[in-house]
């Protein structure tokens, strides 16, 4: 069904000089949507030039709405010769499809260009008229609403959680095409751009149908990846976990974040959006997803066996003392089944869930960490597509009929099965926290899947559920709900593995494990002591360069090693900061073409429910030998001493259990379990020496070559954060619960080069390892004036890009919290926290840092603080005041409070504003004092008591007798995170997922500052491109933000360097907690700002 | 074995002032360790030279980064940047400039030529030869921006480069200077500090030049308004009419009598004085003179001053009777040039008159 697309472009600015001899631009705008193309005006010699377009209007089916972006390609008219091009603006018109999300996209987009970067930038509106009903349509899948948040959006709830959806679509790259050979890299860097957006538009599409099909109207924790898989092609995949969400209306619950009480979730039942033929009937959803891959299970391992495929054997992380054990656990796992009462979950294809947080009473109980990796050979994708009346078709692989190649479906497949029999292996019908990940290096690739086998309440999914789920006695039995979720979900007499169970510490009527994986953030509820921190394992190993299936096979042999060895590494690392639990476990296996990067991270806390973690002790393998025993008490010693120290720094004071407390007396089963070195061993062994369990309540080290002495150094070289930092992986830091407002979210990259040819592995693991340390220590340093802080969502990603390099690239946010509170967990959310913020605020303490006078500050004398002003464009948006946090600033302690719109209504305003404020700075810097001066307390309370007027003395408001103008612009501050949330700030409206792909290439690197140079402009360029579309969206804030692909290549001889960036992140307008929900207004901003942009031209 | 590449880009930019200071200061990334370091910026966080190191260079690149669009802050205002803040406060910093260093090129031509001198600017002021090239860059950018423009000099500064009043000001001083040609550099003004440069500028440009009429002019604060310097010829009269010179003298020292300790020799030099200031008047018509504007202020009026003692109070008291004299000589018909002569004359003296 058609819709109708309507785009004006309005002006642009800044534009690069295109003509030499008048230093100035005649340019044009060409407006494309599928194969329609419209073009403004010349405006000649202009470089802010005004177009003022009419509206240009694209008849279109819905289908391409999804799929296709809006494309405005900015040129410079030449009479002579071809136009120039000046560069482009693709703008994702998805958000427009859903109805309750931007109703207007408008703002200033920063003109990007492959070879330059921005140039410029341009104003454009665009919006959408749908014809029809929206869940009518077969093809598109307009309205359902997508989110990168792995937990329910904020301002929802979840009706219900009806499971995985997942999607892949294939394509020739390119980069790789005959053609590109003659094109220019600008051309082929633009055809790759446009691809891409082309297919994640058409994936969007696809999962879409897929969760209508469901039943349900959204995807929450939707992932979307791209595997370059050069020659052989290029592959987007996502996916998801499909929901039905209601949105919570505000007046109601303001203030919780839509977790919704398990027992009134059946009852929003009714509120569903029509969920047609398959309501009824929970199986019809797996059939239907089996029914979307046409891939069928005959076929598939036919192919697979004309292709090389090796499987890896695949290890359960469960936590136990024991490690790994290995996969094939086929008796226990039978009488499991039969004990295990069926539940509609287990008749799903994969009862996998993306999210990594849930509702409370969701998750029922956690077994473990469940993960597989696979080694591929890459072939040639086949793409009979092309000469298609749309050129531009792409290969969807699920249309193709079955003489085509093997799948990548089909290899994901495998994989997922895996880890569904896992997952029951562990007595679990679910996998939640799930995400897959590949790593490609030449023709290799290594598909990895990981999860955290889990018991779900059934209440969540369909109707149908519910009494199969009462009659499981698990779910009648409530546990309390700070500690349910640690309670073993398999049987004691069959455990799948050798595991040491105590009663849980918190009810005594559970029995928990020792030790505690899993990849999901902490559950709210959980009780847990002493503060969390960020525990790594890093590893190398060396391979030899290989071909084909000697290198897959290489690579298969290698990685149950590196697994355990990983898994061994975390072990000891938690033992060594005395916890007993894992969250947020994500373990990276990156191939390269002479070695195999591991990189393991997860957030290490004490759970109360669970017993305390036995010391570590070290064991000489020849007793007798004095030297080597005085030795081994050396380092007992300091490992002792490491472990009290931890204790103190992490706060970890569990209270001490009396033996008679405990209801019934059981005899800790406590044991000795061994960790042995695992690269001399083979698999076989390890699961014999699993077996091999003592009477000892301590984990033993056996130090038997001087490699074991090495792997005890680097335990203990991990240097704990500085005072007053702390750093996790999860969203949030176990242990803090007052954050204040202060965010930094930033993002690192390091490629370290290895100059020696023959290193060991030994050599490689301690650079890996000191390049991640050094990393963190950076972090640390360069936010040292955010203390007291902490490093949140630490997201280290790692890859070999050539032989010699290790890139190591790291996104997270820094966060202040309050110290003197950290300790105890408030009782409610710190709703009234708020309001003390927000006195603080009134007084609008301006305190700025930089003495602009003086060259030379003291630091001790500079006071920091919160700057607000208000600009007479700010009417626009009452609600939203204007909070600039002025950055890098030392000692500060109170950061700006909330994300906020500033709108500069001209120019001449914007900047006499910030000299008044910065005067006043200066003034109040020479008084030395803290105090704000009269004249501040009158701006402030311009600002907080929201007048509409200009807090600019007359004098200043005089107008611009310049010939220049600028007025007109607006700019809007916009915060991102990698988090769900912000602190202190409300989230009042999705507005859509923001995914970017964005190549820049140089031909002039040395220019441009080297690569470092190159790759910092690139990614400043990335953050405005996504603050600018967030902004045009009406948006202030991108949350769950995150870079899922940066590939660097350069050669410095040919001074050339290329570079890929995928960004994504969910678009929100957000208040500050304490505010009211903003009138009708609020989503009129757009339109109100197109109406001023109007006006000015 | 070498770190290849090491970046750390912020949504909203980190910034170290003390590492901000090296850079404009000209200190190699090296340098700006070894300062640091000294510094003991390594005890505070427990970091260790290498973060130090990376963190500087990164530091340096930002700023390298930053100096783009410092170059046009006007451009500043509408990039899609969470910065704004942070470069307005930068750009402060960027546009800042020694006092030493200014006296040295002030009122000389912003040309290719002083710009090879630098090198020994910068060994005569110990500012580092990097600093000088920026300050003296940044003189001329502004220079060339505002030339071109129409409206008030300190305004259009302060419009086009955000900067403060003060700075503007400073700068429009510069400005004014340049294009005038000021002779500042002699061994008799070494003693005038550039503030004190800068106040007469102000005084010039706020009462001398076209746009003091008129503001909507080309050049109006730069150029002195050449119907005022034709006009200031008539004032000769005051010296070449004997009977008018007497009288005016009289007039005066009635006034003064009794009034200062140095009544005497203000009796005794009254005719040298006057014949100096009127004569400084006359002969503005020429480029030349105007450009000998200070110097000649300070052979002709400052330094006999001096030499005869008369403090500060002296020369407000004397200079104050000696333009309100002028107003009741029934025979001098130019009262309106005279204020407007002397308005500036006297507050540039008063501000001059110093050790």
């Amino acid at each position: 069904m058609p819709g109708k697309l309507k785009a004006k472009i309005v002006a642009g600015r800044h534009l690069p000089v295109m003509d030499r001899a008048s230093d100035l631009t005649d340019a044009f705008v060409e407006v494309k949507f599928g194969n329609t193309t419209f073009k403004t005006d010349v405006c000649h010699k202009s470089l802010n030039p005004q177009w003022n377009s009419e509206w240009f209007k694209f008849e279109v089916d819905d289908e391409d709405l999804q799929d296709e972006p809006l494309q405005i390609t900015v040129l410079d008219h030449d009479t002579y010769s071809a136009n120039d091009a000046i560069g482009k603006v693709y703008i994702d018109i998805d958000p427009l499809l859903c109805t309750e999300a931007a109703s207007v996209i408008s703002g200033w987009f920063p003109i990007y260009d492959t070879i330059h970067g921005i140039r410029g930038e341009i104003n454009v509106l665009v919006k959408v008229e749908l014809f029809n009903d929206l869940n009518r349509f077969r093809q598109s899948s307009c309205g359902v609403k997508f989110f990168c948040t792995t937990s329910i959006p904020r301002c929802y709830r979840a009706a219900m959680v009806h499971g995985f959806v997942e999607e892949l679509v294939v394509n020739e790259d390119p980069e790789y095409q005959w053609i590109d050979r003659i094109r220019t890299p600008r051309a082929s860097n633009e055809a790759r751009q446009r691809l891409i957006s082309l297919m994640s538009g058409e994936l969007q599409r696809k999962i879409g149908l897929k969760v209508l099909e469901m039943g349900g109207n959204a995807v929450v924790g939707y992932l979307q990846c791209f595997d370059l898989e050069g020659e052989s092609g290029l592959v987007v995949r996502a996916i998801g976990t499909a929901c039905t969400l209601d949105k919570v209306s505000s007046g109601s619950a303001p203030n919780t974040n839509t977790h919704v009480h398990p027992n009134t979730a059946p009852a929003s039942n009714a509120c569903n959006s029509p969920s047609k033929d398959g309501k009824e009937s929970p199986l019809a959803h797996g059939c239907r997803s089996t029914h979307n891959s046409p891939v069928h299970s005959v076929c598939s391992s036919q192919r697979l066996s004309q292709n090389f495929s090796v499987s890896v054997p695949t290890l359960i992380f469960t936590g136990m003392g024991s490690g790994g054990s290995a996969g094939k656990e086929a008796g226990p796992l039978k009488t499991l089944l039969r004990q295990h009462t069926q539940t509609a979950l287990e008749q799903r294809e994969f009862p996998f869930f993306t999210l990594t947080s849930f509702p409370p009473g969701f998750l029922v109980h956690v077994g473990g960490v469940v993960s597989a990796r696979s080694v591929k050979l890459l072939d040639r994708i086949h793409n009979p597509a092309l000469g298609n009346t749309r050129s531009y078709k792409l290969l969807d692989w699920n249309s193709v009929t079955a003489d085509e190649p093997e799948t990548r479906d089909a290899w994901w497949e495998e994989i997922r099965q895996e880890i569904k029999s896992h997952a029951k292996a562990l007595g679990c019908h679910a996998v939640v926290g799930y995400s897959e990940s590949t790593s490609i290096c030449e023709e290799v690739c290594i598909l990895s899947a990981s999860g955290t086998a889990a018991i779900l309440n059934p209440r969540y999914m369909r109707e149908g559920c519910l009494d199969i789920g009462s009659t499981d006695h698990r779910f009648e039995d409530p546990s309390p709900p700070s500690c349910g979720f640690c309670h073993i979900p398999y049987d004691e007499l069959n455990m799948p593995f050798p595991a040491q169970l105590t009663y849980c510490y918190h009810c005594r009527r559970q029995k928990v494990p020792d030790v505690l994986f899993t990849t999901i953030d902490l559950p709210s509820e959980a009780a847990v002591t002493g503060k969390g921190c960020l525990i790594q394992a890093r590893l190398c190993r060396l391979k030899k360069k290989a071909q084909g299936e000697v290198n897959a096979t290489a690579i298969s042999n290698l990685l149950p090693f590196m697994e355990y060895e990983l898994h061994t590494q975390l072990m000891n690392k938690l033992k060594l900061r005395n916890m007993n639990a894992l969250f947020g476990l994500h373990i990276q296996i990156s191939v390269g073409e002479n070695m195999l990067l591991g990189l393991a991270s997860a957030t290490g806390v004490y759970l109360t429910a669970l017993p305390a973690p036995g010391g570590i002790q070290i064991a000489g393998k020849t007793p007798g030998d004095l030297s080597n025993e005085h030795h081994i008490l050396t380092i007992q010693k300091r490992i002792n001493d490491t472990i009290a120290k931890n204790k103190e720094l992490y706060q970890i004071n569990p209270p001490e259990l009396t033996e008679e407390g405990l209801g019934s007396p059981i005899p800790e089963p406590r044991q000795r379990s061994r960790l042995f070195r695992s690269h001399s061993e083979s698999s076989d062994e390890l699961s014999e020496l699993d077996l091999s369990h003592g009477k000892k309540d301590a984990f033993v080290l056996e130090i038997d070559d001087t490699d074991a002495v090495e792997d005890i150094h680097s335990l203990l070289t991990d240097a704990p954060p500085p005072t007053g930092f702390y750093s996790c992986n999860t969203e949030i830091m176990p242990g803090i619960y007052n954050w204040t407002s202060g965010i930094q979210m930033f993002t690192s990259v390091r490629v370290f080069r290895l100059s020696n040819a023959n290193l060991t592995n030994q050599g490689l693991n301690k650079i890996f390892t000191d390049l991640c340390e050094n990393l963190l220590k950076s972090f640390y340093f360069k936010l040292r004036s955010m203390i007291p802080c902490c490093l949140c969502h630490l997201n280290f990603t790692v890859a070999v890009p050539e032989e010699e390099l290790i890139q190591v690239a790291v996104t997270a946010v820094a966060m202040t919290f309050d110290k003197d509170q950290a300790q105890e967990k408030p009782a409610e959310k710190p709703i009234n926290k708020g309001s003390s913020e927000n006195e603080e605020q009134l007084q609008f303490p301006l305190e700025l840092c930089a003495d602009v006078s003086s060259a030379n500050t003291q630091p001790s004398s500079k006071v920091s603080g919160t700057v607000s002003l208000l600009t007479p464009a700010a009417k626009l948006c009452q609600n939203q005041l204007v909070m600039i946090h002025l950055p890098g600033v030392p000692e500060s302690t109170n950061v700006s409070s909330r994300a906020a719109s500033v709108d500069y209504g001209s120019f001449a305003d914007r900047c006499s504003t910030w000299l008044e404020l910065l005067r006043l700075k200066a003034h109040t810097i020479r008084r030395g004092s803290v105090k704000t001066s009269r004249r501040t307390q009158s701006l402030a309370h311009s600002v907080s008591s929201l007048e509409r007027c200009s807090p600019l003395p007359e004098g200043r408001s005089r107008s611009l007798r310049s010939s220049r103008s600028f007025g007109g612009s607006s700019v809007t501050v916009v915060k991102m995170t990698p988090l769900s949330f912000l602190p202190g700030i409300r989230i009042i409206k999705y507005l859509g997922i923001i995914n970017m792909f964005f190549i820049r290439e140089t031909t002039s690197l040395r220019e441009e500052g080297g690569v470092s140079g190159f790759l910092h402009s690139f990614i400043a360029e990335v953050f405005a491109m996504v603050r600018a579309h967030v902004a045009a969206l009406g948006g202030n804030a991108v949350v769950s933000y995150s870079m899922k692909e940066c590939v660097l290549m350069e050669n410095p001889n040919k001074n050339q360097a290329q570079c890929l960036i995928n960004v994504s992140g969910d678009a929100v307008i957000c208040v500050r907690e304490t505010d009211q929900e903003p009138t009708a207004s609020m989503t009129n901003i757009g339109q109100t700002c197109c109406s001023a942009n109007d006006g000015a031209t | 074995m070498a770190v290849e590449l090491d970046v750390f880009v912020g949504n909203t930019t980190i910034m170290d002032e003390e590492v901000y200071q090296l850079w404009l200061d000209g200190y190699t990334v090296n340098d700006a360790v070894k300062v640091r370091m000294e510094g003991g910026v390594l005890d505070e966080c427990e970091a260790s030279a290498d973060v130090l190191l990376s963190d500087t260079m990164d530091q340096y690149r930002t700023f390298q980064m930053c100096e783009r669009l410092l170059h046009s802050p006007a451009k500043l205002a509408n990039q899609c940047s969470n910065d704004f803040p942070l470069l307005c406060l930068s750009l402060f910093r960027y546009y800042a400039f020694d006092d030493a260093f200014v006296r040295e090129v002030l009122g000389k031509k912003l040309s290719k030529g002083t710009k090879k001198d630098l090198d020994d600017i910068s060994a005569k002021t110990g500012v580092t030869l990097k600093s000088c090239r920026r300050q003296f860059d940044n003189f001329k950018r502004v220079f060339k921006v505002v030339e071109e423009l129409k409206g008030p000099l300190v305004e259009n500064i302060r419009q086009h480069f955000l900067l403060s009043d003060k700075l503007a000001r400073d700068y429009a001083a510069i400005v004014f200077f340049t294009n005038n040609r000021f002779e500042t550099g002699k061994r008799k003004l070494q003693y005038l500090t550039f503030q004190d440069f800068a106040f007469c500028a102000g005084q010039l440009i706020n009462n001398w030049t076209v746009g003091a009429v008129d503001n909507m002019v080309e050049d109006m604060d730069v150029d002195l308004d050449k119907e005022f310097l034709q006009e200031l010829k008539e004032l000769k009269i005051l010296i070449t009419d004997k009977d008018l010179l007497d009288q005016h003298k009289s007039l005066v020292c009635t006034a003064l009598r009794g009034k200062t300790k140095a009544f005497n020799e203000m009796e005794a030099n009254f005719k040298n004085l006057s014949r100096g200031l009127v004569n400084i008047a006359a002969k503005l018509t020429n480029t030349k003179d105007v450009r000998d504007f200070f110097i000649d202020l300070v052979e002709k009026f400052i330094e006999p001053c001096r030499s005869d003692r008369w403090t500060a109070a002296d020369m407000k008291l004397y200079l104050t009777h000696y333009t309100n004299s002028a107003h009741i000589l029934d025979t001098f018909k130019h009262q309106v040039v005279w204020d407007r002569y002397m308005g500036v004359i006297k507050s540039c003296i008063f501000k001059m008159y110093h050790d």
